[in-house]
């Protein structure tokens, strides 16, 4: 998505590299994303999925 | 000695091999007080090897503090994938890795690379349309634990 619009930044977090940003966004199974801090979405989807969720705002 | 099997080796070097631009891997990294920086280092190091088009560029995560907060680094080890537009002028993809990629991430951090390098998305078209469409900045963050 990133790729695709310069406005969108995606970041691959290891979530226990980094405890502080799991317990942040309240990270408690994996994959988990999050989209502007708030939409979140568990689990791996299909992309069209994936997408509607991410950009539901 | 390589961390990867001689025949994934052959591997990542076929999919490479359809490469048709440059990509640089912006490693963020520091001396002390990062555990993980070193194995990161040792598994970003494997990649120029299986192609001429992958080039791995360390950033000192302390001495260079203005580069990290160019490309919105807090923290590392961070791996910034820079590819080049139809001109061969560097451009951020803005794909971001943290933490060391190992086990599926270092998948994932082959498909970005050739998905920069050139592949292109994987995305169908009413999806690349949809994602074409946003017009605020936008953070992703995907959280994933190795395995």
């Amino acid at each position: 998505m990133a790729f695709a619009n310069p406005h969108i930044t995606a970041t691959a977090v290891e979530a226990t590299e980094f405890p502080d940003l799991a317990r942040r966004y309240r990270v408690a199974g994996v994959p988990k994303t999050v989209v502007n801090e708030t939409i979140e979405i568990l689990g791996a989807l299909p992309p069209e999925i994936f997408i509607e969720q991410a950009l539901a705002n | 000695m390589s961390l990867l099997a001689p025949a994934d080796q052959d591997k990542l070097r076929e999919s490479f091999s359809a490469m048709s631009s440059s990509v640089r891997l912006l490693f963020f990294t520091q001396t002390l007080g990062c555990e993980t920086c070193l194995q990161t280092r040792q598994i970003l190091d494997e990649l120029p090897a299986l192609s001429d088009k992958i080039a791995i560029e360390e950033v000192n995560f302390v001495l260079e503090q203005e580069k990290a907060a160019l490309y919105g680094i807090d923290r590392v080890p961070a791996i910034v994938v820079i590819g080049q537009d139809a001109a061969g002028v560097a451009r951020d993809s803005r794909i971001r890795f943290l933490g060391a990629p190992s086990g599926y991430e270092f998948i994932s951090l082959v498909q970005a690379v050739l998905l920069v390098g050139g592949r292109g998305s994987n995305l169908d078209e009413a999806s690349r349309e949809r994602v074409a469409a946003v017009a605020k900045p936008t953070t992703i963050q995907v959280f994933t634990t190795p395995t």
